[in-house]
């Protein structure tokens, strides 16, 4: 009777469909996050050098004792490059669960109960987005002090918006597909409706957009430090890092590691943020075979 | 208007599941109504399955919707909409929950996207069975989803239980929803534009089932089609509306051999038939009236081939010829003989 929708059934089985978003750049990025995050973690253990100690002369080239040569001070650039993933990867996650938690709370918020709720949370949104993260990070370093504790609060201020709007434009989005109204016809109550029939669809993007905003987090964290608004030297941060380069422009070294760090890390997330769409997304055409 | 009530022993067995009357719904503001359905009087009764015809924008799945008040919230509904002799118009939302699912089942056109994609259908299957009943385990929800499965004829449907919607066809999709539907043992389904997106082979077959379910189960069945051809095969009574309105309610083989309204005869005549060798489908000429369009006379006249002179100021109420009723002015009068819809006056 229904041999043809069997055999289509079968042939979508769902072990090739889930094995689908593990691609060749998903894999590479998960490898370099998780590289970054082992170094992050042991570091002290087995770091040959002290990152804010002279540990040979000034500005060596790269060489077998130096592997990415030293500084103006005469410290490792290697050694305060692996440190400099002890500020950046906390700060990342950190800033991002900070953005991703006030966000989906009010953008949940915004998006299920409507009305003057939602009216009073976008024109805050608006306002908020309107605000350049640089201008408040100032506002906040000149209120507060430079620390990259205090650039993380800035950037959760400026983040948050960004989740509480793609929240809210799913579940606005989703509110209105024919499964919502199928589950209302079998006498789901509301707060099921939300939390099963609404919110996991909804969310998706918003997990997708946070995976892929910690390389964004990492490069705007190091270009706040960069211009003096972020960490205090002698800290080993990527961003202090290529500040100091900047200055000894030929000893081209000492901005290489902190360089290469930020964009192996951003380009990681990235492509991890990829593959978690791939992974989330039960919608996405031709995943199965 | 007992509409569906009056005729054959085998339409009044039993008490009236469903009575709607003089229902009426209207959108756009109070003082310049946009009226979608008015004075829709209708019957089910247990076991007895009712067809619902008509074009786009007719009102029929309206007319349904607001059974388990699934309108917008912009639409004002008036009348009266009993069920199992309760009233259910203008019920609080926690009532209104213990009838959806429970006591009317919906299935709905697109089974494409009337599944939520994110859970297996064995746990949709589930969570109908355990939103109406949660003293009942997870475990215990599982193996009667299963049941409920193999009940609307999916194989293996212990396997296919872990499937998502996305892994199984639209006809097999459909299945589920009709598992759905029918999990909380309710007495009336209505299936809205059942088949419209499945292919001709799967339409027979969810027909089919239909039928099966209804035979089975005891339940009264409201199929709601744009199609003459797809209820045909399923129901006992069809009802036609136009315009907002029943215009013809008759038992479903009276309705095919001796149409009492021209409406329903001009609908026969753009129905390709096999019997009757014909050169060409008919159309019917214009289109429905607009809604906010002023209701004076009969609202099909002007595409009507057999219009006379009071069509242009009367307006036709249902009336009864034979077993059935129809809202023409001149039902009684109209040629009984097998409609071929050359739409001739007499």
């Amino acid at each position: 009777m229904t041999a043809v929708d069997l055999t289509l059934s079968e042939r979508r089985a769902r072990p090739a469909g889930r094995a689908n978003w593990l691609t060749v750049p998903v894999i590479l990025g998960l490898i370099v996050c998780a590289g970054w995050l082992v170094i992050a973690l042991t570091i002290p253990l087995w770091s040959p050098y002290d990152p804010l100690a002279t540990s040979g002369l000034p500005l060596l080239p790269p060489g077998a004792q130096h592997l990415l040569g030293t500084d103006a001070l005469g410290r490792d650039v290697l050694a305060r490059t692996l440190y400099g993933a002890r500020a950046s990867l906390p700060l990342a996650f950190a800033v991002i669960a900070g953005g991703v938690t006030i966000g989906c709370l009010l953008g949940g918020l915004a998006g299920f109960f409507g009305g003057w709720p939602d009216g009073i949370l976008m024109r805050l949104t608006d306002v908020t987005l309107a605000f350049p993260a640089i201008l408040l990070a100032m506002v906040m370093t000149a209120a507060l002090g430079p620390g990259l504790f205090h650039a993380g609060i800035a950037m959760v201020i400026v983040w948050w918006p960004i989740y509480a709007r793609l929240l809210r434009a799913q579940i606005l989005s989703v509110k209105e597909q024919a499964h919502v109204e199928a589950a209302v016809a079998a006498g789901v109550g509301r707060s099921r409706l939300m939390r099963v029939h609404i919110l996991p669809l909804a969310i998706t993007p918003v997990l997708v957009n946070a995976t892929m905003d910690l390389g964004q987090v990492v490069l705007l964290a190091a270009g706040l430090s960069f211009i003096g608004l972020g960490a205090n030297p002698p800290t080993p941060e990527w961003g202090l890092m290529i500040n100091d380069g900047t200055i000894h422009f030929y000893q081209w070294w000492v901005a290489l590691g902190p360089g290469l760090a930020i964009l192996s890390l951003v380009l990681a997330f990235n492509f991890v943020g990829d593959g978690v769409r791939d992974l989330l997304d039960v919608r996405t055409p031709g995943r199965s075979p | 208007m007992t509409a569906a009530g009056a005729a054959g022993p085998a339409f009044s067995a039993g008490p009236p599941l469903l009575e709607i009357r003089d229902l009426a719904i209207d959108f756009g503001p109070p003082e310049e109504p946009l009226p979608a359905v008015r004075g829709v009087d209708l019957t089910v009764r247990q076991g007895m399955t009712l067809g619902i015809v008509g074009e786009s924008g007719s009102g029929k799945s309206l007319s349904m919707l607001s059974v388990v008040s699934l309108l917008p919230a912009t639409a004002r509904v008036t009348g009266s909409i009993r069920l199992e002799g309760r009233e259910v118009r203008g019920i609080s939302g926690r009532e209104l929950r213990k009838i959806r699912g429970a006591k009317v089942g919906m299935i709905f056109q697109d089974p494409m996207t009337s599944l939520n994609p994110v859970f297996t259908v064995g746990d949709q299957v589930g969570e109908a069975i355990r939103t109406h009943d949660p003293g009942l385990s997870r475990r215990a929800a599982r193996a009667r989803a299963i049941e409920l499965l193999a009940d609307v004829s999916i194989p293996k449907p212990a396997e296919r239980a872990g499937s998502y919607p996305f892994e199984l066809s639209g006809g097999m999709r459909q299945r589920v929803m009709i598992a759905i539907a029918i999990a909380n043992n309710p007495a009336l389904l209505i299936a809205d534009e059942p088949t419209t997106a499945l292919d001709v082979t799967i339409q027979a077959q969810i027909l089919e089932l239909l039928k099966r379910l209804v035979d089975e189960r005891d339940v009264g069945l409201i199929v709601i089609s744009h199609d003459l051809g797809v209820v045909a095969g399923v129901v006992d009574r069809v009802a036609v509306m136009y315009a907002g309105r029943i215009v013809e309610d008759a038992p479903v083989d009276d309705l095919f051999a001796a149409p009492r309204h021209p409406y329903t005869r001009a609908l026969l005549g753009c129905l390709p038939r096999l019997d009757r060798p014909q050169a060409a489908l008919t159309p019917i000429p214009g289109a429905p009236p607009a809604l906010a369009a002023v209701h004076e006379g009969c609202s099909f006249r002007t595409r009507c081939g057999f219009r006379q002179p009071r069509c242009d100021h009367e307006d036709p109420v249902l009336m009864t010829v034979g077993r059935s009723q129809a809202a023409c002015l001149f039902a009684d009068q109209i040629d009984v003989a097998p409609a071929t819809a050359d739409g001739v006056a007499p």
